[in-house]
């Protein structure tokens, strides 16, 4: 660890801590974003989307008079499963374990990875078929069986998409959201045949085609699949049920044909009884895809004799949940059920794109459980604080009430001042990042935004929200590197203006 | 120590000063309007039709005419029964019927060209049909192969208004799978393609009593 580490609060070093992981440096936020800027197609595609997705939202909330309760709801169903987690993380393994399933836990990525290449190889197979998973995204799973040999095909259109093209997501809903029609073709021409049915030679880039090449392609490989991997949109610790929403009939095909499933889930997505159900099943559609309800959902429990799998395996995941559980402040991204609202009303993934955020969660809500998950280590993670205008529009969206503006501020603080917090299930004193360098993923950020000027709207919302907002959390944010330089603390003047007068004086 | 230690400790460390929470506001609707029994099945063929599902409505006696119609005008030359499903909804004549089996391999499951179910309840406020693989429903994967899905609510008494409402109904024991409307992808452009993996073609009928 040494300061090129852009932002990075360097950690006390303790023998008992766990080593930055050796991954390749990521670029910060700033960085990557300001590629992503510059791609012309990435940005109108992305624009498009987003814009599409969310005023149908709007609508199908809209629907609902009790929307304010349910989001209410929402949040203290959750909020009550995270302070009692333990409780109903036994109750739920009870539950599966009475109803024929066998629960796993992995305290981390390498733990759950292992569980399920063990479990697969048991089965003698050498092929997965898979449910679209953020979790095993997280995990890197795909990567770990790859390595044992085992080949793992994600069958979600998008996610196929991405798989074929060896590209990464960049939306949470539609991961494939940067590639256009003539791009998905292309991919499909040239990749498809080499991982079982090839797309017809004729194949054109009309939707229904592409669609249709999918449905031929994953149709062999669901009727052969002998184990599955899935993750769960949620857990029933009364019962033991696991939930999976989905659209396209791809989830349904690998919940139910295979005679292994292998589901890896996060251990924030448990809900205490079949009940708390009536909340998200209306909340998730409407928020996500912005229908009434989405085209299938699945419900099992355990296994039943005749139908559907005849093993189950449910992986409990922490890496990194329960470092996020004891932090206060930021414990609430916990509560978030991945719903993608918050991603298509912020108009700095508008403009940054998905992959900037380095991660498989982007969007405000990957701005503030990456760093969580992770660590504030690394220079990306160290910058997604700064990944915001702090409009407050996620906040407004998000059907469980997360209020990300408030966790991104704490974060920042966290960042630049330094303080406890939690790595590995261990307390640790994290060091301030010394002020240039939190000086600097703040200003990369904020020049990000104003380079742009699509985001200057949002600028202006955040003094709005900023002021309500500041007193609390910004000067303390702000102090490590505003009191030293000329940096207002929360701008009294308008924050365009206070960049104008910065422009002027700042040589860029 | 075991995983499972570790991760419970972990979480007892991490709430060791957390604040009890307050209580579950359950103030939300359970139904969002007043509706007759008529106007709840019509609610609920909107919304199935917004979704693109095929609405018909009939009543007992004119269902298996309907359904033979429905098969002809698939070409359907064989269609899975499920164990449960009323003898005289599918008269003798049709096309070949084919058991839900246990034995029966994904692969012969997909020659087949349609299926024809009966279900647990429909949620009119959602457009949605919940399966919970009942005698007249099968297992789970014959109304996923095959192409075409034919499914037959009895209204108004099988037709609640909405998902709260659902819910107690259901037993979460069972295997249960929620449809609203057929298979669906919006991923190329956001263009919604109807058909993906499950049937492309869902037609509900509104069995009603004369
Ligand atoms: S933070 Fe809220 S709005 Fe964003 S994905 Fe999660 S639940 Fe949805």
């Amino acid at each position: 660890m040494t300061g090129t580490y852009l932002g990075m609060p360097a950690m006390p070093a303790t023998p008992r801590m766990p080593a930055v992981p050796a991954t390749p440096e990521v670029p910060s936020f700033p960085e990557a974003a300001r590629e992503a800027v510059r791609d012309g197609v990435l940005r109108a595609n992305l624009r498009h989307a987003t814009h599409t997705i969310r005023d149908k939202r709007a609508r199908a909330v809209a629907e609902l008079a009790d929307w304010d309760r349910l989001r209410a709801a929402g949040r203290a169903v959750k909020d009550h499963t995270l302070r009692h987690l333990d409780r109903y993380l036994l109750q739920l393994e009870e539950a599966v374990t009475a109803a024929g399933g066998t629960v796993h836990w992995a305290a981390d990525a390498d733990e759950a990875n292992r569980i399920v290449t063990d479990l697969v190889r048991a089965t003698g197979e050498r092929e997965v078929v898979k449910v679209k998973s953020m979790a095993t995204q997280e995990i890197g799973l795909n990567e770990a069986l790859e390595a044992a040999g085992i080949a793992a095909y994600e069958t979600d259109l998008a996610e196929l998409i991405v798989q074929l093209g060896h590209d990464r997501p960049s939306h949470i809903l539609v991961p494939a959201i940067h590639r256009n029609r003539a791009e998905i073709r292309d991919v499909f021409r040239t990749e498809m045949g080499r991982w079982g049915r090839p797309a017809p030679g004729s194949l054109g880039d009309d939707p229904r085609e592409l669609a249709e090449a999918a449905r031929l392609h994953l149709r062999e490989k669901f009727l052969r699949a002998k184990v599955a991997v899935s993750g769960a949109n949620f857990m029933v610790a009364e019962t033991g049920t696991m939930v999976v929403l989905e659209s396209e009939g791809n989830g349904r095909m690998c919940l139910t044909l295979p005679e292994t499933l292998i589901s890896v889930v996060g251990i924030e997505k448990v809900v205490p009884t079949f009940r708390d159900l009536e909340i998200f099943l209306q909340t998730l559609p409407r928020s996500s895809t912005a229908e009434r309800m989405n085209p299938y959902t699945t419900m099992w429990t355990g296994t039943m004799k005749g139908d559907g799998p005849t093993a189950f395996h449910l992986v409990l995941l922490d890496n990194g949940r329960t470092d996020t559980l004891a932090d206060e402040t930021g414990r609430q991204a916990l509560r978030c059920i991945r719903c993608s609202a918050c991603l298509n009303v912020c108009p700095v993934y508008e403009r940054a794109g998905g992959h900037a955020y380095g991660s498989v969660y982007p969007g405000p809500i990957g701005a503030i459980l990456s760093p969580q998950l992770r660590g504030t280590a690394r220079a990306i993670d160290a910058s997604l604080p700064y990944a915001s205008t702090l409009c407050g529009a996620c906040y407004e969206v998000c059907p469980v009430a997360i209020d990300i503006p408030e966790v991104l501020v704490h974060l920042r603080e966290r960042v630049a001042q330094g303080g406890p917090a939690t790595r590995a299930g261990i307390r640790v004193t994290l060091r301030p990042a010394d002020g240039h360098t939190a000086e600097r993923a703040a200003m990369r950020a904020a020049r990000l935004l104003l380079d742009h000027p699509g985001a200057l709207r949002a600028g202006e919302r955040l003094l709005a929200r900023a002021r309500r907002l500041a007193p609390r959390r910004l000067p303390g944010a702000g102090r490590a590197w505003t009191d030293s330089r000329e940096l207002p603390t929360v701008p009294p003047e308008s924050f365009r203006d206070w960049w104008a007068a910065r422009e002027r004086s700042t040589p860029r | 120590m075991s995983s499972k230690d570790r991760v419970l400790g972990r979480i007892r460390r991490a709430l060791r000063d957390a604040a009890p929470e307050g209580e579950i506001p359950r103030d939300y609707l359970p139904v969002h309007g007043v509706r007759t029994p008529a106007a709840r099945v019509d609610l609920l063929a909107a919304h199935l039709a917004e979704y693109r599902a095929v609405v018909h409505r009939t009543h007992e006696e004119a269902l298996p005419a309907l359904l033979t119609r429905l098969l002809d005008a698939r070409g359907a030359r064989s269609v899975l029964v499920p164990p449960g499903l009323p003898p005289h909804w599918l008269p003798a004549g049709g096309p070949t019927r084919v058991p839900d089996r246990a034995e029966s391999t994904p692969y012969e499951l997909d020659l087949v060209d349609s299926v024809v179910t009966g279900c647990a309840l429909a949620v009119a406020e959602t457009g949605t049909i919940v399966l919970d693989g009942g005698p007249d429903q099968g297992r789970r994967r014959i109304t996923l192969i095959p192409d075409h899905h034919v499914c037959v609510i009895r209204v108004p008494d099988q037709v609640v208004d909405s998902v709260p409402q659902a819910l107690p109904l259901l037993d979460p024991a069972r295997p249960l799978t929620w449809i609203s409307g057929p298979s669906a992808t919006s991923d190329i452009e956001l263009d919604r393609v109807e058909g993906v993996h499950g049937p492309r073609t869902l037609e509900v009928v509104l069995m009603g009593t004369q």
